[in-house]
């Protein structure tokens, strides 16, 4: 049997600031994050009357429509594209940057500083200037390349287009991660292999990778995370009467349009539901690889 | 020797090259931006002969037509309003709830803990409707209160906190409890001072996220008298999406105050996204 102690007046005391100091977190997370979980789970069961009112249950109403829809398979297989983009370009060049700016080279912090600037611009701007950057016409790429490519109205090319968008809005902030994580790497691993006469690439794939894995399998993490939920880049690069939209658009787009633009608050939390049910997979697997590949000293 | 030297040259002249045409990469896209909004819009859509400078004239004016035609001083006002209020609000129950987790004793600690961490693995995807309904029936549509409710709390800025008191010596404390000071004194007069990098970091995080954020502000204020910068350029290429150097010029004025707070607190910005990483 546990032995309820009872508690003295300095714990008691201690205590009681405890609970005064985690109080407006705790209070906080639940209105404004736990409630919200379930309230969306609930709606994703009703069909949502006007203003957010009178919720009628529909069952499993809105998950059958969003099964039989094909724009919302569509738009997962858009998002699951992006980030299939996004994720592995991001962190390779990211992770060659970094590398090479860890070598104390002259000029590192000019350049560090300029691939480091777009993660401190808004997306919607940075998504203007390459649709700009993109158009078809009048755009500067198409004119400096003689090309008349269609970047962003073409449905074969313009996910990759989009996903180009991502990786260089991306890369520094990967960037800097990797750089803290390389910081970290003990110099001995290094000279013993300069010692054994390894070459620079020999000691990238066997110290580098290996001991920068942890920081590896984090950035991947949040950004598969992060590519998942993207909304801003499609939502600001494609008109809504560009008819490459429907290859292009993610699932978070899709959401806020039946939420938000048509009011089928009901739907939208079925589409969300769904979504997350998919990152949710998707980072129990990613936590497994972690247990496989990443290396803990 | 003369061997390695001349490997060391050659690998270091690639690794030049590499990063020149990266950080050129990384440039054109806000020069085109800088360019484009100091053209006439005729020679922004001139193919033949395509203008890479602006042909007749710089034309600066573009700044202060738009400047005043989107209503920027107001765009300007409320992302700095919600921001402010968005950081003083995550600082201070961050600092609050993370220094109680971090170093004191009660029960249910573990619990209360898990829920923050519960939530930092939560896409926030799943919270946006409730918050929108709540927002609207409290009346904050359209407002300053509006734009900051979902950014009160912070579980991430939380757990940042956390780690930040549970790596400052234990000693410290029990120096201070001889002294006679409560809880509360040593929390404000000792503890939080030195956790000031950890806050500054959360401060850089919260800031940098609001400002980016569009969909909310999107949702919650729909008119542009009360928006943010990001939700009032979206607004804006709805409305003049085909005169280039006016969406351009509005690009510009969006991006400029973070790119110069950046510069200056370049270090701060830096080590802020590397020690806290977190969810973006």
């Amino acid at each position: 049997m546990k032995e309820k102690r009872k508690m003295t007046a300095k714990e008691k005391n201690e205590a009681t600031w405890g609970y005064f100091f985690v109080a407006p977190t705790i209070i906080g997370l639940i209105i404004l994050n736990f409630y919200p979980a379930v309230d969306t789970v609930i709606q994703s069961f009703c069909k949502t009357g006007d203003f957010g009112k009178g919720n009628i249950f529909v069952g499993l109403a809105n998950y059958q429509r969003a099964f039989a829809d094909p724009e919302i398979w569509q738009s997962l297989l858009n998002t699951i594209k992006y980030a299939i983009i996004e994720v592995p370009f991001g962190v390779i060049i990211a992770l060659i940057l970094a590398v090479f700016l860890n070598k104390k080279l002259k000029g590192t912090s000019f350049f560090r500083t300029v691939f480091f600037l777009p993660m401190v611009c808004a997306p919607a701007a940075v998504a203007m200037v390459w649709k700009w950057l993109y158009n078809q016409q009048f755009g500067l790429i198409n004119n400096v390349f003689h090309s008349n490519v269609g970047w962003i109205s073409d449905p074969k090319i313009a996910w990759i287009s989009v996903g180009i968008i991502g990786v260089w809005s991306i890369i520094g902030y990967n960037m800097v991660l990797f750089i803290s994580g390389l910081q970290e790497i003990p110099g001995d691993y290094y000279e013993a292999a300069e010692i054994d006469g390894a070459t620079g690439i020999r000691q990238f794939f066997d110290i580098t990778i290996p001991l920068l894995s942890p920081t590896t399998f984090f950035i991947v993490q949040t950004r598969v995370i992060g590519a998942l939920t993207i909304f801003d880049l499609m939502f600001m690069v494609m008109d809504k009467t560009n008819l490459a939209l429907s290859k292009v658009e993610s699932a978070v787009y899709v959401f806020y349009n039946y939420t938000f633009t048509q009011g089928n608050k009901g739907y939208g939390a079925a589409i969300v539901m769904i979504l997350v049910v998919f990152i949710m997979i998707v980072t129990v697997i990613m936590q497994r690889a972690e247990k496989r590949f990443v290396f803990y000293n | 020797m003369e061997n390695a030297r001349t490997r060391d040259r050659v690998s270091k002249t690639i690794m030049y090259i590499v990063l020149i045409i990266m950080a050129f990469i990384m440039l054109v896209p806000f020069a085109w931006m800088i360019l484009t909004a100091l053209k006439t819009n005729q020679e922004a859509i001139s193919v033949s002969p395509f203008y890479i400078f602006p042909h007749n004239g710089w034309h600066w004016e573009t700044f202060s037509e738009v400047w005043k035609s989107y209503n920027f001083f107001l765009l300007y006002k409320n992302t700095l309003l919600m921001i402010f209020f968005r950081v003083v609000c995550a600082c201070l129950t961050a600092t609050m709830a993370g220094y109680a987790f971090g170093r004191l004793k009660f029960p249910g600690k573990n619990f209360l803990f898990s829920l923050v961490l519960i939530q930092m693995m939560i896409p926030s995807t799943i919270f946006i409707i409730p918050q929108y309904l709540m927002v609207s029936g409290l009346g904050w549509l359209n407002t300053c209160a509006g734009l900051v409710f979902p950014g009160i709390v912070t579980a991430f800025g939380t757990y940042l906190l956390k780690t930040g008191y549970q790596g400052l010596p234990k000693d410290l404390e029990e120096a201070a409890g001889i002294d006679g000071c409560n809880i509360g004194q040593k929390f404000l007069r000792i503890m939080m001072p030195l956790t000031r990098s950890s806050m500054v970091s959360l401060g850089i995080f919260t800031a940098l996220f609001a400002f980016k954020d569009l969909m909310w502000p999107m949702i919650v204020c729909t008119s542009v008298q009360t928006t943010t910068l990001a939700a009032g350029l979206a607004k804006a290429q709805g409305q003049y999406g085909s005169n280039y150097p006016q969406m351009m010029g509005a690009a510009v004025l969006a991006v400029i105050p973070m790119i110069v707070i950046y510069v200056i607190f370049q270090k701060q910005f830096v080590e802020g996204i590397a020690t806290s990483g977190g969810k973006l």
